[in-house]
């Protein structure tokens, strides 16, 4: 396994909400990326965003390990939720602040927007 | 159309679909909107449902063809 695929794994693992997107929260560079980040924020959900833009290899390597072939992908605990399609729908129904709560307890709206960066 | 290889990779995978269809959302033929109705979404997980369309289509997304994809699915009922 290699170093990018295991910090990858790290960060999926260990945040309470990762966000593997294109740019950053500051400077979103695509519209899905931007749609589930707002779905994200409309809960005050903690938010670690990671950025896949700087090398294809990121990419590459998160969709090996998530089987996802899109981005954003979203995680809440290591699981998989899915994309701004999937972020977006689940929040309309209120499934998403279940699930967030059911995984996170208290700590599911603290509203913390945090940048990771593997390299 | 820039959608036919979408259409007829979404048709192959689903031939039971009650609806298939395919947006080119911006014109420029890589940016699509795909809705796909079929019983056998009942009951599966949304992120289930966007995996065999995912997987449907993803010699087209490996390739890009597809540089962005939107994903409707709707059950039978």
């Amino acid at each position: 396994m290699s170093e990018l695929r295991d910090q990858i794994k790290e960060i999926i693992e260990s945040a309470p909400v990762a966000v593997f997107m294109k740019g950053t929260p500051q400077a979103v560079m695509c519209g899905n990326s931007d749609r589930a980040l707002r779905a994200l924020y409309a809960l005050g959900a903690p938010v670690t965003a990671v950025d896949i833009l700087p090398d294809p290899a990121i990419r590459e390597e998160l969709s090996a390990l998530s089987g996802w072939p899109t981005i954003p992908q979203v995680f809440v605990k290591g699981e998989l939720i899915g994309g701004a399609d999937i972020v977006e729908e689940l929040h309309a129904s209120g499934e998403l602040e279940r699930k967030l709560e059911a995984a996170l307890g208290e700590a599911a709206h603290t509203g913390t927007v945090e940048v990771a960066v593997v390299a | 159309m820039a959608s036919d290889p979408l259409r007829a990779a979404l048709e192959s995978a689903f031939p039971e679909a009650a609806e298939i269809a395919v947006v080119d959302r911006t014109g420029g033929g890589d940016h699509f909107h795909v809705t796909v109705a079929s019983a056998r979404f009942d009951g599966l997980p949304l992120l289930e449902q966007h995996r065999l369309v995912n997987e449907s289509l993803a010699g087209l997304l490996h390739d890009g063809t597809i540089h962005e994809l939107r994903i409707t699915t709707k059950g039978a009922a």
